[in-house]
């Protein structure tokens, strides 16, 4: 070891691993439905996509995690976004590619991607 | 696997080990590669979680699900249900944590919510055999600072600022032990030790810290070496800790590796060495002169000081020694400062201190708690209380060395000068909770019984002395005992107090003496009314068979091994004191609890 920048490098390389069990009050949130009928739709390559997205932007305080059935299967795959101190946001019918645009806009942007909430699926 | 989306942490502690958590990881393994989640789902081993009494504990993130008591049968529904599904297998989740329907978090648990973890910060977070996991965790980033940004003394000056003390009994403050290692001259080489001998019955503080969190130690011996100019250093710990020695060597060779340990750390030209020295097992090996005689290959020994270790020490060397959990926190205290460590505790007792929770209480395990928590508050809210509804009687606190604390006082806060005025001490943190079925005269006993089996044998005070005072136990618990006994008993204790050569001997009657203190009743009890209240005392106990209770089934007489129970079938029996020997068997066997214990 011969600087401390040696010893940061290594750090950013490791700390994605080690955050996911070290919760705060502003972390945000992604949330998969991973119930039978999610699977069956195609929720683990969304969730697959969502973990690899985050791990590749490096982004810190976000967490992706699974859930049970929300209860409105036919729109599966479902993903929950929970901003701390924002409204939550449900967005359906999802794909690895529509995952990374959640990643994109919503996570790192801070802008709700309008047309693959449920809202938008509903109308 | 670069980003894994769940982890699934299987505690690898000592107690878990013991309840079978290795079979629980393989399973965990297995079926996570037969499910074919290998590449989404990691399983790691850490340190101790602290509840060992629901071991083996596995917790999975990011859903911070806390499953305790799993068994490998268990481990299938959780990969194909939780991991596969995302279905939290509430059935197997420590009961504290569901609440009707929701989950809480691991931190609202009663036994979490009032601790608060330095020592034990990485303990069941990281992965202790994996350097990258402690560095990713702000690990040696508080070797970096010292090495590139600090002055020797202006450590030393942190340190003392911080008021941290020393955890391994005595109390003395760290900064100042510190301070005066780095003023002995460096002729030919000082050393840095870390006593990792502890052989308090019931305490194993130090032990989970070196299984969940070895690189902190290794951290805060090279950042201890730097500040007093040293460049080899030894961790003495028991061969009977055989994971933490494995885990330790593992963090040493890996530290060798990065560069962390060796020759020119961080290019600064500061070299520091670490060799582990395994000690048999000796309770006198973790006083600190007897500790170094014992790394230098001879019989452990303590020694008359002055000279102190800071003067001349190992190999007759200046020596720096401390404790396992005062290391622990060094880190933390360069990383975060000295005014955030000294805004924790009580005014004299800084910080947090680890206690291993033992004896009558539901939560068995450690738990790390700031200074100036109160007894009531760990017995009744973080440990839970006392198994079947009893009543709490007292708390032993330092182990043979140290006392107990009756009920009456059991609000006032636990720091190092509460403690030593109600006539305990803080010790290395062994808690052992009685209830009503404890006798105190036993106890006194059984701690006693400990010194003299441990004593080195060296002075006369301990190795006589001590034994002298277990006979006198012994004719108390027998019924044998007089008034006389109990001031004989009392003298002896401040003369070998006043006379041992090293801290194990002066601190040997201090179970003697604080039982005196508080439970006089009961010795007295024991004296003059020949009876044993808590009924321990087998001696004194005599087994009666109420006769209106009685209704004359035999069961007792068939079971009775000496024959001592007879009287006619449909009529009262009765138990004949001179063949009685006391088994108790009787008692379980008798349908209408019609045998009682005077």
């Amino acid at each position: 070891m011969k600087s401390l920048a040696e010893l940061e490098a290594i750090k950013n390389k490791v700390k994605n691993q080690v955050a996911m069990r070290q919760d705060d009050d502003h972390t945000t949130r992604i949330v998969v439905g991973m119930a039978t009928c999610g699977i069956a739709a195609g929720a683990r390559p969304v969730l697959n996509a969502l973990v690899e997205e985050v791990g590749k932007r490096n982004l810190e305080h976000v967490t992706v995690a699974q859930t049970g059935c929300i209860g409105m299967c036919r729109l599966e795959p479902i993903v929950e976004v929970m901003v701390p101190g924002q409204e939550k946001v449900t967005y359906v019918k999802m794909s690895p590619e529509k995952a990374q645009r959640i990643i994109s806009e919503h996570i790192v942007n801070g802008r709700v991607v309008n047309d693959l909430t449920i809202g938008a699926a509903q109308e | 696997m670069e980003f894994a989306r769940s982890t699934v942490l299987v505690c690898g502690g000592t107690g878990c080990t013991s309840s079978g958590s290795q079979k629980v990881m393989k399973e965990f393994e297995a079926q996570i590669i037969a499910k074919g989640l290998e590449k989404e789902v990691k399983v790691i081993q850490t340190g101790c979680f602290g509840l060992c009494a629901l071991g083996p504990v596995v917790i999975v993130y990011p859903e911070g699900s806390f499953y305790s008591m799993v068994k490998p049968e268990d481990v299938e529904e959780i990969v194909s249900e939780h991991l596969l599904k995302g279905r939290i297998v509430k059935r197997l989740l420590y009961e504290e944590t569901v609440e009707e329907s929701a989950v809480k978090s691991l931190n609202e648990v009663d036994f979490y919510k009032k601790q608060q973890r330095i020592a034990l910060r990485n303990c069941g977070v990281i992965n202790p055999e994996n350097i990258e996991e402690y560095i990713a965790v702000d690990g040696y980033r508080a070797l970096g600072k010292v090495l590139t940004e600090m002055k020797p003394e202006d450590v030393i000056e942190e340190i003392k600022k911080s008021g941290l003390r020393g955890r391994g009994g005595g109390g003395f403050p760290t900064g100042v032990k510190w301070m005066l290692a780095a003023n002995s001259p460096n002729v030919e080489g000082k050393f840095v030790c870390c006593n990792a001998d502890e052989g308090d019955p019931g305490a194993f503080m130090d032990r989970s810290v070196l299984e969940g969190d070895p690189h902190a130690v290794i951290e805060a011996m090279a950042i201890a070496a730097y500040a007093i100019n040293a460049e080899q250093g030894y961790i003495y710990i028991r061969a009977e800790y055989p994971i933490a020695v494995e885990r330790l060597q593992i963090a040493i060779d890996q530290a060798k590796e990065y560069g962390l340990l060796g020759e020119n750390i961080f290019d600064t030209g500061f070299n520091f060495d670490l060799e582990i020295r395994l000690g048999a097992g000796a309770f006198v090996c973790g006083e600190e002169t007897a500790l170094m005689t014992s790394i230098e290959g001879k019989r452990g020994e303590p020694r008359p000081r002055p000279p102190f270790p800071a003067v001349k020490g190992l190999f007759g060397k200046p020596t720096l020694l401390n404790n396992v959990e005062t290391y622990a926190n060094i880190p933390q205290i360069i990383l975060n400062g000295a005014d955030w460590f000294s805004s924790i505790g009580t005014e004299k007792s800084k910080g947090t201190k680890v206690f291993a929770l033992g004896g009558k209480i539901n939560n068995t395990g450690l738990v790390e708690i700031p200074m100036g928590t109160t007894l009531r508050e760990i017995v009744e809210e973080i440990g839970g209380g006392i198994p079947g509804g009893k009543k709490f009687k007292a708390a032993q606190t330092g182990g043979p060395s140290g006392g107990c604390i009756p009920a009456s006082l059991m609000d006032v806060p636990i720091d190092y000068d509460s403690l030593i005025q109600i006539g305990s001490m803080m010790g290395s943190g062994g808690l052992i909770v009685m209830d009503e079925d404890n006798c105190m005269v036993d106890i006194a006993k059984f701690f006693l019984e400990f010194t003299v089996d441990e004593s080195c044998g060296k002075c006369t005070p301990c190795r006589i002395g001590t034994k002298r005072m277990l006979e006198i136990l012994t004719r108390i618990t027998k019924g044998k005992g007089t008034m006389e006994d109990l001031d004989k008993l009392e003298a002896l204790a401040y003369d070998i107090k006043e006379s041992a050569l090293c801290g194990l001997g002066q601190t040997a009657p201090n179970p003697v003496l604080s039982t005196l203190r508080y439970f006089k009743d009961e010795y007295i009890a024991h004296v003059v009314d020949k009876r044993c209240p808590a009924g321990v005392c087998k001696d004194l106990l005599n087994y009666v068979i109420v006769a209106d209770k009685c209704k004359g089934c035999s069961l007792c007489a068939k079971q009775c091994p000496v024959g001592a129970i007879s009287g006619e079938v449909k009529s009262p029996f009765s138990i004949d004191p001179a063949k009685c020997i006391k088994c108790g068997a009787c008692v379980e066997k008798c349908p209408f609890k019609a045998i009682t214990v005077q």
